[in-house]
């Protein structure tokens, strides 16, 4: 009996994504922990590997498709022996019908759901005849080759067949005044989530300026002294600024919080996600327990974070969740903005650039490099008092910075 | 003068009309075919067919020669030019009969004459320059193919001069030969005189032998052939010939250097050209172009109802390449479902020399210049257990696929037979399949087709045998 490829629950809220590529063709031998493909989540793109080895011996959906449901059964594997006359007897909505209820502590997600929702899957009854070709072709570009009519002999599905199909997407779209840039699934959910938050959140915004000098200069010497040492370290602004908000959290945690119908949800832990610009848009990693961490520790973890964010490697877990958000484009020069709160966070810092300006002390002007900071708000959870408090806080972290580098203090 | 009206009628009887006009009766089409000469065109009686016959006798020699190699003793061989001319017009007749039975069984009328077009659907037919009947067609197929290109200052005379047809049916043999042209024919008749013995001096205006194949196969065919005595002289051009009573000089010009070479006869081979003239087509749309009839992918020409097939419609001037091409104009014609036109790259392309060259789909530089990121494998026959076997290691398989789809987009080969394989790579690009199918196929061994699977493997840096 050919074994079963299911698309796997890659974390505990993780409902379905896109098939975004397979590795691996028709006929590849797999063996168990292959990457046998990758599914764009909403805000990654994960690579799933095979738990069985065997033979791939249909991809039942195919690159492209997109909201696939956990635990739906993506492609089969065929057992040594077996051949592709095996698949055909097989037909994947019943199969997944009796197997689920076995694999249920595993993958607990009800088949009612799964069978509610829409698919694209081939039709397991009947063989599909494509060329080779055609097939690869088919896989490549994300046509479906069971939406295709076949112009070869008996109805055969040859390449230009394929090739015709995916020209066709994209002369819908084609305009010689822009160049249409399909949304990825990361995309909309970008579009969806900030849509929502933008209009069901009720926003306000509070904005400090923090002077920086001291903390600029402890920083320099921070760095100076670590260069001959084994393990060199540079502490960045960015890496203060996290501290220093864990800090500020741990003392007003009535800020780290997110509102729902029923209650406003007060965290624990002092989770930290910190917006990274990648080719596909905006994500958020978080540092876990920031309060908690040394800045070498969230130093290396963020530039860790970062990195993989940027090549789309991140796991779920990596950024799904978190209490308090930052964005920070400062290093843009940007010199005060208001971002859109995160949800279901309640509050997200936005930091400008450290710049040299005139400041007003003790009646005597002065300068001083001062950095503009704006908390934009979530009023139904967290009142402007909360907010000020929060930034009072955040202000004298970093102002006063020695505290950032004793390093954890206990709660 | 009687008055006939057909489905469809074709014009030549050669292999791209007589298959067209069995097809057209196979369909059940009231179908005519008009041929002025002999059936079976040039290819069957003065291509293809009859320099087989002349290729296989000097193979023989050849084998002959190397008798003692075998095991085996051979004394006192030698050849008797006129059987072996002989046996070639012998093959050749056999086959002009069976053409006309094959049109008999399918009931196609055949006409002896010459066809001029009217227009409007009719031609006449014309025998001695005599109408013998005026016909009309829904559906004229033009299938008159080509005949050797003269060139200015070279033109061929039958005597000192030869074209294919004098090359064919020598009547003694020369002391030497001058081919100008190293396409295939050129280079088939370089084979065969001289296996024969003949001095054989190959001169070519582009860098390569066998323009058409891939750079590395030509340079590998041209070095056995050195290697065999056959003088090769490429990036040079004959400027002008000096008769004499019975021999010729040439002026040869190579890298802006001319010099001079005496022979005993010039075998003309540099190309050949649409046999367009005397059809009527000026009572017609139809339009030519450098002696071809201007075709569309479907063979129709600008004059409704009129088609151009083969050869006439241009190159590559292949016997293959023409019965299909009639084949897809008529199924066209009937409407048959789920018809494609002729892919020009499935054309396979055969050269009968010793070694033989066969290549089908793209080179590996036409690949490179279509954008393709490409991967190639080679395999040589030194390193195939039949190949040794057989005494026949000198030759190399080449394939070119892509590298983004694994499709296959040419494969080239030198050698023993390779004429033969090369079908296995025909029916690959067909079929459409990627190098999975080709390296998952069970090859027999021992044969010269593993070579084709190693050839696939090592493109994919999988190859067992070296």
């Amino acid at each position: 009996m050919p074994i079963e490829i299911r698309l796997p629950a890659l974390a505990p809220d993780f409902e379905g994504g896109t098939i975004e590529s397979w590795h691996k063709v028709v006929g590849d031998v797999i063996a168990a922990g292959d990457v046998i493909a990758d599914i764009e989540t909403d805000k990654a793109v994960v690579e799933i590997e095979a738990t069985d080895s065997g033979i791939l011996g249909k991809i039942v959906v195919v690159a492209g498709t997109a909201d696939v449901p956990v635990n739906t059964v993506i492609g089969l594997l065929l057992q040594e022996g077996e051949t592709v006359a095996d698949l055909d007897n097989l037909s994947v909505s019943d199969r997944a019908e009796t197997v689920t209820p076995a694999v249920t502590d595993v993958a607990p997600v009800p088949t009612a759901k799964q069978a509610s929702k829409p698919q694209t899957l081939a039709t397991p009854e009947g063989r599909l005849f494509a060329s080779p070709l055609a097939r690869r072709i088919a896989l490549r570009s994300g046509v479906d080759l069971n939406t295709l009519t076949g112009r070869g002999p008996n109805g055969r599905i040859l390449r230009a067949d394929v090739e015709a199909a995916s020209s066709n997407v994209t002369t819908e779209v084609a305009d010689e005044r822009y160049t249409a840039i399909p949304n990825s699934g990361m995309r909309k959910v970008i579009a969806r989530r900030l849509g929502e938050a933008k209009r069901d959140i009720p926003h306000f915004y509070l904005t400090v300026d923090c002077t920086l000098d001291a903390v600029l200069e402890l920083r320099r010497q921070f760095n100076a002294e670590s260069i001959d040492g084994a393990s060199a370290y540079k502490i960045s602004v960015n890496d203060l600024i996290i501290k220093a908000c864990a800090l500020a959290l741990q003392d007003v945690p009535a800020a780290n919080a997110s509102w729902t119908e029923e209650a406003t949800l007060q965290y624990h832990d002092v989770d930290i996600s910190v917006a990274v610009a990648t080719p596909g848009g905006l994500i958020t990693p978080i540092v876990r327990n920031a309060d908690r961490k040394s800045l070498i520790e969230i130093s290396s973890e963020i530039r860790d974070l970062a990195d993989r964010a940027r090549n789309g490697k991140l796991k779920p877990t990596e950024y799904k969740g978190g209490g308090f958000t930052i964005s920070n484009l400062g290093m843009y020069g940007i010199k005060h903005f208001s971002a859109i709160v995160n949800p279901p966070q309640s509050c997200i810092l936005a930091i400008g650039a450290g710049e040299q300006r005139a400041i007003v002390n003790d009646g005597a002007l002065e300068v001083a490099t001062v950095m503009s900071c704006t908390l934009s708000v979530d009023h139904r959870s967290v009142d402007g008092a909360i907010g000020a408090e929060f930034l009072k806080a955040f202000k004298n972290h970093i102002e006063h910075s020695l505290s950032l580098f004793l390093g954890s203090t206990s709660r | 003068m009687s008055s006939a009206q057909y489905d469809i009628i074709v014009v030549g009887g050669g292999p791209g009309g007589y298959v067209t006009a069995i097809r057209a009766g196979q369909i059940g089409l009231k179908t005519a075919l008009i041929e002025r000469e002999h059936l079976g065109g040039i290819c069957l009686n003065w291509g293809c067919i009859p320099t087989k016959s002349l290729l296989r006798s000097a193979e023989i020699f050849e084998y002959m020669k190397q008798a003692s190699s075998f095991g085996l003793s051979a004394e006192g061989i030698g050849f008797d030019l006129q059987q072996i001319v002989a046996r070639s017009r012998r093959i050749a007749k056999q086959l002009n009969g069976g053409v006309a039975q094959l049109l008999k069984k399918n009931k196609i009328k055949v006409y002896d004459g010459q066809a001029q077009l009217l227009g409007g659907g009719k031609l006449r037919i014309e025998n001695d320059d005599k109408a013998i009947e005026e016909s009309s067609a829904a559906h004229i197929i033009l299938a008159t193919g080509a005949r050797a290109r003269d060139l200015p200052g070279l033109e061929a005379d039958g005597k000192l001069v030869w074209t294919y047809k004098e090359a064919m049916t020598p009547k003694s043999l020369p002391e030497s030969i001058l081919v100008i042209g190293a396409g295939a024919i050129g280079i088939e008749f370089a084979s065969f005189y001289n296996s024969l013995g003949v001095d054989v001096t190959v001169v070519e205006v582009m860098p390569q032998i066998l323009p058409v194949e891939d750079a590395g196969i030509a340079e590998f065919a041209a070095k056995a052939f050195a290697r065999q005595g056959i003088k090769i002289l490429t990036n040079t051009k004959v400027t002008e010939l000096r008769k004499g009573r019975n021999e010729l000089t040439a002026v040869l010009i190579r890298n802006e250097e001319q010099s001079e070479i005496t022979v005993d006869r010039v075998i003309s081979a540099v190309g050949v050209v649409g046999n367009h003239e005397n059809l009527g087509l000026e009572n017609t749309r139809v339009e030519v172009d450098r002696s071809y009839v201007v075709v569309n992918e479907w063979s129709e020409t600008a004059e409704p109802g009129v088609y151009a097939i083969g050869d006439l419609a241009g190159p590559p001037c292949l016997a293959h390449k023409a019965s299909h091409e009639g084949i897809i104009c008529v199924e066209r014609i009937a409407d048959t479902p789920n018809i494609h036109p002729l892919n020009k790259l499935t054309v396979p392309g055969c050269t009968y020399s010793r070694p033989q060259i066969a290549s089908i789909g793209l080179t590996e530089q036409a690949a490179r210049d279509a954008g393709y990121a490409v991967r190639i494998g080679n395999f040589p026959f030194q390193a195939n257990g039949k190949a040794i076997a057989l005494g026949e290691t000198e030759g190399m398989i080449k394939t070119v696929f892509d590298d983004k789809t694994g499709e296959l987009l040419g494969a080239h080969m030198v050698g023993a037979e390779v004429t033969e394989l090369i079908q296995g790579f025909g029916i690959a690009q067909s079929l459409e399949t990627t190098e999975q199918e080709l390296m998952r196929t069970v090859f027999p061994h021992p044969t010269l087709s593993e070579m084709m699977h190693e050839a696939t493997l090592d493109a994919f840096d999988k190859v067992i045998h070296i």
